[in-house]
């Protein structure tokens, strides 16, 4: 497939707002996106003609309830048939923060055994609580399953900012030990909070910024071709938004976000 | 109510006021148990006009007169008339804040003090709008939803221009967090509660509605904590070709947005008042409830609209609600409106008419559609989940007509409503006398260094700063935390188009110590602190916006002191050739505990060419040299380090601006030429504290030298060190640009006075030659985080 072939859907609903910078990383990369209301979507039913769909960051909804809880609910009513036929079909979903939080309430993520009637995970209440908007760092975990990070090598360490008060991944307790093992075994495991040499945050903040289970900052399903991950990749696209661009003596091109874009567009082009 | 003053005149809530018949005491108690505000004067003036018509007005009728004459919508005391030195001020606005601005004429102003943002240029197309809101009153009877609505006010200021708001700023007064609760008078809320509730506030709104808080700061005063100050302050971006502003007769009035309710009701005579013990009680109604998703959806739909033009006028409902608006309006086209008051769809049923014509309750702007466009209009807003209503629209006679179930329940003369008797005020000028403290030089000045960044004043605000999002959209190209450890930027760059390199600096000023002195000096330094602040990131051709919360102008004193700042104002914008393009004031700031320290806020907007040369404040490199740039006075009065030794003291630092525009150019030129490493500005706590936030914003020591520092009449090591003498910079050069920076300076006060170490602590010898600052960057760095480390 070529790239200029590629298109990308980045959906929103009242209360998305990380669209528009969203969009603008895949279009850098050559790709057609564009940005799509939902009900603008549910009106042309044509969810097929796109090669990703994106559920971007922000408070849909204003996540009156538990983040993501609204929307998860309302795509599953209006769009849930199509949805399930544009994954089955082997087409890419990527949530990026809230999107994250939509694709674990919508039952997508984990998808241990295909889309789940109710949510397998959670993203809780940060601790320590409170909205925290910080550069981090990720190890990547994925051993090529996601086809969003395949073109990362395993082991890197990326960093990118947080910007959520709900990020705390989490499983029920009496299931964790089962779940991080399917997680593992499965290589649904794509990216885990760590310092800046990779030694992971075991918990401690603010190196997790959010209390994450085992460090998990970013799952994708047992088929690798839908992805959530808290951070944001859209804010670590270029060099000039690297908090310490200041300090480089010798300008990169790009920040680390990229890669993520970079992934899954040439997993379309090699693979399709 | 008084049965005689009111007659009850249709089977839904509306009264005939008698007017005509009232004794000037009656018309005074109409006013207050109207709760419209008006003075006796105002009261006469509405008598004579009902009078001339032959009738008694309705409650509509002067509940719109009420809000439209409010200090909040009128700015009553900024454009009536003070007696004062024996002179005669007609007009504070016109005499000096806007006089600055025609005197300058800068040609990239597009639209100044026209609407509710002022735009100037930022390129050859596109416009940049931006406002700065007081929402002082509300945040102190309820902290939460008085910030999260102060912020959703001022977005709609922007949008109430056709811009997109891509930028939010914060600066906030509190007082002590450690208030001693026995003291706290009753209605009045403690610091802390004030405090969380407010950050938590400002954090939710903009955060919910994705727009980036970059710029901010927060000061601590025993005057706030029965004043709490709120400035909210919003940016946006417009393609000037799509700025419309043409609305005539026939076209319809849209209201768009969330419904109507109860809540916001006499916001704006609230705000024009004192506030007392009842004020909980009274005005909790005032303050209105935020849904910030209701105008993340309005935003995108009159974006929509401004992209299609569609529209012929846009305004936000803000202070006064309809009222407001839609007098205004019409008064700025030259023509009429008439309104249909029950096509306004409302949260609940009940409301009085003169209620849905007055509620503030928030999300909804104004348009003004050619009725040809409407179906348009109404689509888009549909197509984003908005409710949207024709209610009316404008005519050629200039009179505005409210109707109700198909009565008319109002009728005034729009060139009336304009037209409040002119307020006549007298100021008188005392000059304040503090005691000039005089104590001993501390022999070893690390102590004091670690308590000055300790203080509340100037210690690190990371805590309150991650709450909000300051990277969405992904155009922060200069974060306001700076580094691993978190230093604090001088200003805030963003890249707003994707297609350019052309950056817009934000940065602020604001020094209310130096007022308790001479509000003249707070308000040059408050200037001169803004633009340094922007210059030293690399912004230039800078913009200002200034922010009065004050006491109440009817005390001479009080007045006085305002209209020094004034003066000031035009003194120093027209020095360094910064207008003024927009503004606001807050007075009546006064509680129980009495009234407020006058405080100006000056927002800085600067320019920057090419943001590949933006520089931060965090050192770089071992062995480059350390500039101070500016010279030092022995100005200590009001400064951080007399109030840690219990002082105020009375030499205020002052602004020296042919000097200090001579310093401004040279850093910018520095900074253009690549020969600036990194660049810090000196304020609160003057050369000790800059020099620990670089160095520890760096991760790298410093080794200075007092006896270098330019100095005039300081021979000790604590001032030298702590003064916070204006128009002064701290400038990180690498030794192969010294000659260049050097030539750059010359005939300028500047000295290199030290260097860059490899070990992590800021070492400085003192005049004689001893060291008198010895701190680990540890030390340091923890002394500067661990006051608000867990506040929030």
């Amino acid at each position: 497939m070529k790239r200029e072939e590629i298109k990308v859907s980045v959906l929103r609903v009242g209360g998305t707002n990380c669209d528009a910078e969203t969009k603008r990383a895949f279009e850098e990369l050559g790709v057609q996106a564009e940005i799509l209301h939902a009900n603008e979507l549910v009106r042309r039913g044509n969810l097929l003609e796109y090669h990703v769909l994106v559920f971007p960051g922000g408070f849909s909804y204003g996540d009156y309830v538990r983040a993501g809880a609204i929307w998860a609910k309302w795509i599953m009513a209006k769009l849930g048939e199509e949805l399930k036929a544009f994954v089955n079909e082997n087409r890419f979903t990527l949530g990026i923060c809230n999107g994250f939080q939509v694709l674990v309430e919508a039952g997508f993520l984990p998808g241990f055994d295909g889309v789940s009637p109710y949510p397998e995970a959670v993203l809780a209440t940060n601790f320590p609580p409170g909205y925290n908007c910080r550069w981090i760092h990720l190890k990547h975990e994925n051993r090529g399953k996601c086809a969003f990070t395949w073109k990362i090598p395993h082991g890197k360490v990326l960093r990118l900012p947080v910007a959520h008060s709900e990020g705390r991944f989490m499983f029920a307790k009496e299931k964790e030990k089962e779940f991080l093992k399917r997680l593992c075994d499965n290589d649904q495991l794509v990216f885990r909070y760590c310092d800046r040499n990779g030694e992971y945050a075991e918990g401690r903040f603010p190196t997790n910024p959010n209390g994450s289970f085992y460090d998990i900052a970013g799952i994708c399903n047992p088929e690798g071709n839908i992805f959530g991950l808290m951070p944001h990749p859209e804010r670590a696209f270029y060099w000039w938004q690297q908090p310490d661009w200041t300090r480089q003596k010798q300008m990169l091109q790009y920040g680390d976000g990229k890669l993520i874009f970079e992934s899954i567009i040439e997993y379309l082009v090699e693979k399709f | 109510m008084s049965i005689s003053l009111y007659i009850r005149r249709k089977t839904f809530p509306l009264f005939e006021v008698n007017v005509l018949g009232a004794s000037d005491q009656q018309l005074l108690e109409i006013s207050r148990e109207l709760g419209v505000g008006l003075n006796l004067q105002e009261m006469n003036r509405v008598q004579e006009f009902f009078r001339r018509k032959g009738r008694n007005p309705t409650d509509v009728e002067l509940q719109t007169i009420g809000q439209t004459w409010s200090e909040h919508c009128f700015h009553k005391t900024f454009k009536g008339v003070i007696k004062f030195d024996g002179e005669e001020i007609d007009s504070l606005f016109r005499t000096y804040i806007a006089k600055a601005t025609n005197d300058l004429k800068p040609r990239w102003c597009f639209s100044i003090f026209e609407d509710n943002a002022g735009i100037i240029r930022f390129d050859k197309s596109y416009g940049v709008a931006v406002k700065v809101e007081t929402h002082n009153h509300p945040s102190a009877v309820e902290p939460f939803g008085g910030a999260a609505t102060g912020v959703g006010g001022v977005i709609r200021d922007v949008l109430g221009v056709w811009a997109d708001p891509i930028a939010c700023m914060d600066v906030l007064g509190f007082g002590p967090l450690n208030f001693d609760y026995e003291k706290l008078p009753p209605g009045v809320k403690h610091p802390k509660y004030v405090y969380m509730g407010v950050v938590a506030g400002i954090g939710s709104y903009g955060n919910n509605m994705g727009i980036p808080t970059v710029n901010g700061a927060i000061y601590f005063d025993e005057s706030y904590v029965g004043n709490v100050v709120v400035y909210c302050g919003c940016v946006g971006l417009l393609p000037l070709k799509k700025f419309r502003r043409n609305a005539k007769p026939e076209d319809i009035i849209v209201l768009a947005g969330g419904r109507t309710g109860c809540d916001g009701i006499h916001g704006v005579t609230f705000a024009s008042a004192v506030l007392t013990e009842k004020s909980e009680e009274v005005s909790r109604p005032a303050v209105q409830i935020a849904n910030p998703i209701e105008e993340e959806k309005l935003k995108r739909a009159i974006i929509r609209i401004r992209d299609l033009e569609l529209a012929s006028a846009i305004t936000d409902l803000g202070g006064g609600g309809l009222s407001s608006a839609v007098g205004e309006t019409a008064k700025r086209f030259g023509c009429g409106a008439v309104v249909e008051l029950d096509k306004v769809p409302l949260k609940y049923p009940g409301l009085a008419p003169w209620e849905i014509y007055v509620s503030e309750s928030q999300e909804r702007m104004l348009l003004a559609v050619p009725p040809e466009n409407l179906q348009k209009v109404l689509e888009v807003f549909r197509s984003e989940d908005v409710e949207a209503n024709a209610i009316g629209k404008y005519i050629s006679d200039e009179v505005l007509k409210v109707y109700y179930q198909g009565e008319k329940v109002a009728e005034i003369e729009i060139p009336f409503l304009f037209e409040p008797p002119k307020v006549v005020r007298t100021a008188e000028y005392k000059s304040k006398v503090f005691e000039e403290p005089t104590f001993e030089e501390p022999k070893n000045l690390t102590d004091t260094l670690l308590q000055l960044l300790a203080s509340p004043n100037i210690a690190s605000k990371e805590s309150v700063v991650r709450t909000y999002d300051h990277e969405v959209k992904g155009n922060t190209l200069l974060k306001p935390l700076q580094g691993e450890s978190a230093g604090p930027n001088d200003a805030a760059v963003l890249k707003p188009l994707d297609d350019s390199w052309k950056g817009l600096a934000i940065s602020c000023g604001m020094n209310p110590n130096y007022g308790k002195i001479d509000t003249y000096w707070m308000a040059a330094s408050a200037i001169d602190e803004a633009i340094r602040n922007n210059v030293a990131v690399g912004g230039r051709r800078i913009a200002l916006l200034d922010n009065f919360t004050w006491g109440s102008p009817e005390k001479p004193e009080v007045l006085s002191s305002l209209v020094r700042a004034c003066k000031a104002c035009y003194d120093f914008a027209t020095a360094f050739k910064t207008p003024f393009i927009s503004g606001k004031d807050s007075l009546y700031n006064e509680s129980p505990l009495g009234t407020v320290t006058p405080t100006l806020l000056i927002t800085a907007l600067g320019i920057i060419p090419d943001v590949r040369l933006v520089v931060s404040m965090d050192v770089k490199e071992v062995g480059d040299l350390i500039y101070v740039v500016g010279r030092t006075y022995n100005e200590l009065g009001g400064s951080e380090y007399y109030r840690l030794k219990g002082f105020v003291g009375n030499t205020v630092p002052k602004v020296r601006a042919k000097e200090a525009l001579k310093i401004f150019k040279a850093i910018t030129r520095a900074i253009d030429l690549g020969l600036v490493k990194a660049c810090h500005d000196l304020s609160e706590g003057g050369l000790g504290v800059a020099a620990a936030e670089m160095a520890f914003a760096g991760g790298y020591g410093m080794e200075l030298y007092l006896q270098k520092v330019p100095v005039e009449n300081l021979n000790r090591n604590d001032f030298v060190l702590f003064s916070e003498s204006n128009s002064r910079f701290l400038v990180e050069v690498s030794e192969k640009a010294k000659e260049e920076f050097e030539a750059l300076l010359r005939g300028l006060a500047y000295s290199e006075i030290g260097k860059i170490a490899k070990t992590p602590s800021l070492c400085v010898y003192g005049l004689s030659g001893d060291v008198v600052v010895d701190a680990s960057l540890n030390d340091l760095l923890a002394c500067w985080k661990r006051t608000f480390s867990s506040e929030v």
